[in-house]
């Protein structure tokens, strides 16, 4: 992989490891920091396995005091600060600098209230986003975002990264489901943004918050809004002789006034390397195939449902199957979702592209796609969130080749730009991180990103809250943005990626 | 370009008139570098119809986007529209409607409070305030709804963030930022805003019902259950006569429950959510499409609050205090409705001074929830806090207005002093 630059390392802190260490355990319980090189290797990366490095110091805080104190003390001495969740994030977002102190959130784990009457569950952010669903559901209600790595994930990180999901057509990302949270910011300052109410007075903050990849505070507290899980759920399968078919599909589905709770593309490629790794089932003669799935009271989704399946016969769809049962509606997903690991059968490696395009463009944005593969000689499978518009291209290289590796690189980039050039975006629900970094002057000017660090800068006018990401160091467009897996191996095999 | 167009076109670049009626953005840019210079402070206006919302603040220069219109592309399957910032949210619901779809975060028209009659403002100052309809516990607010914006910050530079595609997660969300912002950190010019599908059915489940505490109970329990309701309010007695419809002959206090979807699944949800309340027949009336949206529609224009002479606050609580606030509240002259479910009460005050605005204060914020003085009589106004903030969160936004407006040149003192 190629290398990444990074700020500039502060030596004068490198030498003053020992001093660090020793004031920070003077602040927090002593085995909360660590320091030695064995302890420090578990941080060195995150789901953007492609680029490690190990921290200066990792710091586990217990309380928003500690926080505070912690962050306070940074500032005041120039320390880098890297904020990490889960660690499960596909951007980089959380990857440590040599000469930062990595805060490790993971001893915020616990859920602090489930409040049923106004519907919301306050909670520490590394409690995961799955966890939250489980706390409520026993009394039928549910947390609706659902990034793929919800298992692991934790809502902390949702809330830096605003994750999405299948279901976010519908239900929205997480600042959509989002009521509050608890910060620090770099200078030590706790606040809270938002609560229990549906909205707060004066400048959005937790819209500013949400998304800001970790570079404006550290989130100690989070109030999501929890809902009530629909009655019925159906999902249909239906495969089509080609993509500008299943295009026509989903924008006449939207236009019909059909709202999808999700709704799915993969196309030839993809179809066949899932079924094949999942038996899902899947017509793998189709050039395009659609999940498309319905959530609500009985007659509502079968009102959907019939006017799917309408919709569908009349763009020519080769074949359709609607679940019948619950298990049958999972089965059409676990082919979706082993998408990773079928792609990994396939190459020694791949990179997932996570671009964003207005859904009209599918057929154009795939046409381009495929003829890059052809001018780079490397294989792709496309999957798409077509009901948001969310395009996830997987490149298959081998990583040992240097020049299919460089190729892949420079395939993922035009991707990226061509997802800008139709109107699109470089990120869905991945976040920039590092791994898209040099690419953001492709969606903004110099002026819309001078915008973004002022306000940096006036929360953090040292610039010590996890630097180096998000915004261009190289201030060139250079060829990066993807997540690499080798061997078909991802950082955490175990959780789905789609 | 006609007439009128071509004059604005020339008054607007006369940098000794006090208003400047801009239709082009490279006329705003202008406009925001030669104030920018003078130190000119700069008073933002639509269409006027929330300018009476905010603090009164000093300015010299007013800037007037009325002329500052269109829309710039609309596109149906891709479930946005994009409009320059001047333009009449009215333009826009009309254009939505020919494709059977509309802003499901129903803004609310403040024609009928300010002026007795519909004025549904600008699009730039629905964004501007952020005030959303009776759909928020459902759909979320108009900051929900924006994607992305074009707008000119304090030193005249263009600036954009986010696009027209709803999943993007690139760099900072400042659709969010500018939402709510009083037009105190941009001046907004284009903005790209996510369209629904019109539901197919709206109907209403009204109970004739005066009791606050058991229309509490009633939006608690259906805004819980899976019948997922899009409307949830409470009238008091006084207010009952406003409402009566042809389906609706009661003049009482009434609970209003809005179900809406595909129609055979409408009719159902009514039937469950009937059951789920335990209601009698008698007890409730069913308003059909027309008539419900009529009804809504009277609840998104505040017209019980029709020329009101008196003040009007706005109060966002959790749902679990909004009884008690009530209670307390009781103890002044005064008249509400609950709208969002319970989050949200609106209540005009006949008698108040600054003794009992404090007070009122109190008991919101023990409750945990906020206050915005919509309307207040202009002797109190100018000692009064429109806005509530605490100094924390003062502090972070005299930074970010800054970092937007370093010379303070855009609504100064609109939503606080020095900010």
């Amino acid at each position: 992989m190629s290398s990444l630059q990074m700020p500039k390392v502060d030596k004068v802190i490198m030498s003053k490891k020992d001093k660090i260490a020793s004031d920070l355990r003077e602040i927090i319980n002593k085995k909360n920091v660590l320091s030695n090189s064995d302890e420090l290797r578990p941080f060195e990366t995150d789901g953007l396995t492609a680029y490690r490095q190990m921290p200066l110091l990792v710091v586990m805080p217990e309380t928003v005091d500690e926080v505070s104190q912690i962050l306070k003390y940074c500032n005041e001495n120039k320390v880098k600060v890297v904020p990490r969740g889960a660690g499960t994030g596909l951007s980089g977002g959380s990857m440590p600098l040599e000469d930062c102190v990595l805060m490790a959130m993971g001893k915020f784990n616990k859920i602090i209230e489930v409040d049923y009457e106004n519907r919301c569950v306050v909670t520490q952010p590394c409690v995961t986003n799955l966890a939250i669903t489980h706390a409520v559901q026993d009394k039928g209600f549910y947390y609706a975002p659902d990034p793929s790595s919800q298992i692991a994930c934790s809502i902390g990180g949702n809330v830096a990264e605003n994750s999405g999901g299948v279901h976010s057509l519908k239900y929205g990302a997480t600042t959509n489901n989002l009521l509050g949270i608890e910060v620090v910011l770099m200078d030590g300052t706790i606040t809270k943004f938002g609560g229990k109410t549906m909205d707060a007075e004066g400048y959005d903050f937790l819209g500013l918050m949400t998304g800001s990849e970790g570079l404006l505070g550290v989130i100690t507290e989070v109030t999501v809004k929890i809902l009530k899980s629909p009655e019925v759920v159906k999902a249909a399968l239906v495969g089509f002789p080609s993509i500008e078919d299943a295009g026509n599909c989903v924008a006449e589905i939207i236009a019909e006034g059909c709202i999808p709770a999700g709704m799915e593309i993969m196309d030839k490629a993809l179809t066949k390397a899932t079924n094949d790794y999942s038996k899902a089932g899947y017509p793998t003669d189709a050039e395009a195939m659609m999940i498309v799935e319905f959530d609500g009271t009985e007659h509502e989704v079968e009102a959907y449902i019939q006017k799917t399946k309408s919709i569908a016969e009349k763009n020519n769809s080769s074949s359709l199957k609607i679940s019948k049962s619950n298990e049958e509606r999972l089965k059409f997903w676990a082919g979706r979702k082993a998408a990773f690991p079928a792609c990994g059968v396939l190459a020694p490696d791949y990179m997932c592209m996570d671009g964003s395009i207005p859904r009209g463009k599918l057929a154009e944005v795939l046409n381009e796609i495929s003829r890059l593969s052809k001018k780079y000689n490397l294989p792709v499978a496309n999957a798409f969130h077509a009901g948001d518009g969310n395009l996830h291209p997987l490149i298959m290289f081998d990583a040992n080749d240097k020049e299919s590796l460089r190729k892949c690189e420079e395939f993922g980039a035009d991707i990226l730009k061509y997802c800008v050039k139709v109107g699109g975006a470089l990120t869905g629900e991945h976040g920039v991180g590092i791994e898209k970094r040099e690419l953001m002057c492709e969606a903004f000017n110099d002026k819309d990103i001078q915008q973004q660090l002022t306000i940096k800068v006036a929360l953090d006018p040292n610039s010590l809250l996890n630097p180096g990401k998000v915004y261009p160091i190289l201030r060139k467009c250079a060829e990066e943005g993807r997540v690499h897996v080798h061997g078909g191996k991802t950082k955490f095999p175990d959780i789905p990626r789609f | 370009m006609s007439m009128e167009g071509k004059q604005s076109f020339q008054t607007s670049l006369d940098f000794n008139q006090n208003i400047f009626k801009p239709s082009s953005r490279e006329e705003i840019v202008e406009i925001v570098k030669n104030c920018y210079k003078k130190n000119t402070p700069l008073e933002i206006n639509g269409l006027k119809s929330k300018n009476k919302i905010g603090r009164n603040f000093q300015s010299e220069k007013t800037l007037d986007l009325s002329d500052y219109k269109g829309i710039i592309d609309y596109k149906p399957e891709e479930l946005y529209i994009k409009v320059k910032a001047g333009t009449p949210l009215k333009e826009i619901i009309d254009e939505l409607d020919k494709n059977n779809q509309q802003l499901a975060f129903e803004p609310n028209d403040f024609g009928y409070l300010f002026s007795g009659e519909s004025n549904s403002g600008s699009i730039g100052g629905v964004v501007s305030c952020n005030f959303a309809g009776s759909r928020r516990f459902k759909v979320g607010s108009v900051r929900d709804h924006i994607l992305g914006f074009q707008g000119i910050n304090g030193k005249g530079e263009t600036i954009k963030s986010g696009g027209t595609v709803v999943k993007n997660v690139t760099g900072y969300d400042l659709s969010k930022l500018v939402s709510g912002s009083f037009g105190t950190l941009t001046i907004l010019t284009e903005l790209s805003i996510k369209v629904l599908p019109k539901p197919e059915t709206s109907k209403t489940l009204v109970v004739k019902n005066p009791h606050l505490k058991k229309a509490i109970d009633y939006l608690g329990k259906a805004l819980s259950s899976s019948t997922d309701p899009s409307g949830g309010v409470f009238y008091p007695d006084y207010f009952g006569k406003d409402f009566i419809l042809n389906d609706l002959t009661h003049d009482g206090g009434l609970t209003a429950l809005r179900i809406e979807g595909p129609t055979n699944s409408v009719d159902q949800r009514l039937e469950r959510l009937s059951k789920e309340l335990s209601l009698l027949d008698q007890e409730i009336s069913i308003l059909d499409n027309e008539q419900s949206n009529i009804f809504w529609n009277r609840t998104k224009n505040l017209e019980v609050f029709r020329n009101l002479k008196s003040n009007l606050l706005r109060i966002v609580l959790p749902i679990s205090e909004t009884l008690q606030v009530i209670q307390k509240l009781k103890n002044y002259e005064i008249k509400y409705f609950i709208d969002w479910g319970g989050g949200l009460i609106w209540t005009s005050l006949d008698q108040l001074n600054l003794k009992i605005l404090n007070e009122i204060r109190e008991i919101i914020k023990k409750h945990q929830g906020y206050i915005t003085l919509i309307k207040i009589e202009e002797d109190l106004k100018a000692s009064a806090d429109i806005f509530t903030i605490d100094p924390i969160k003062y502090k972070i936004s005299e930074k970010i207005k800054r970092s937007f407006d370093p010379k303070r040149i855009f609504n100064p003192g609109k939503m606080y002093t020095g900010i």
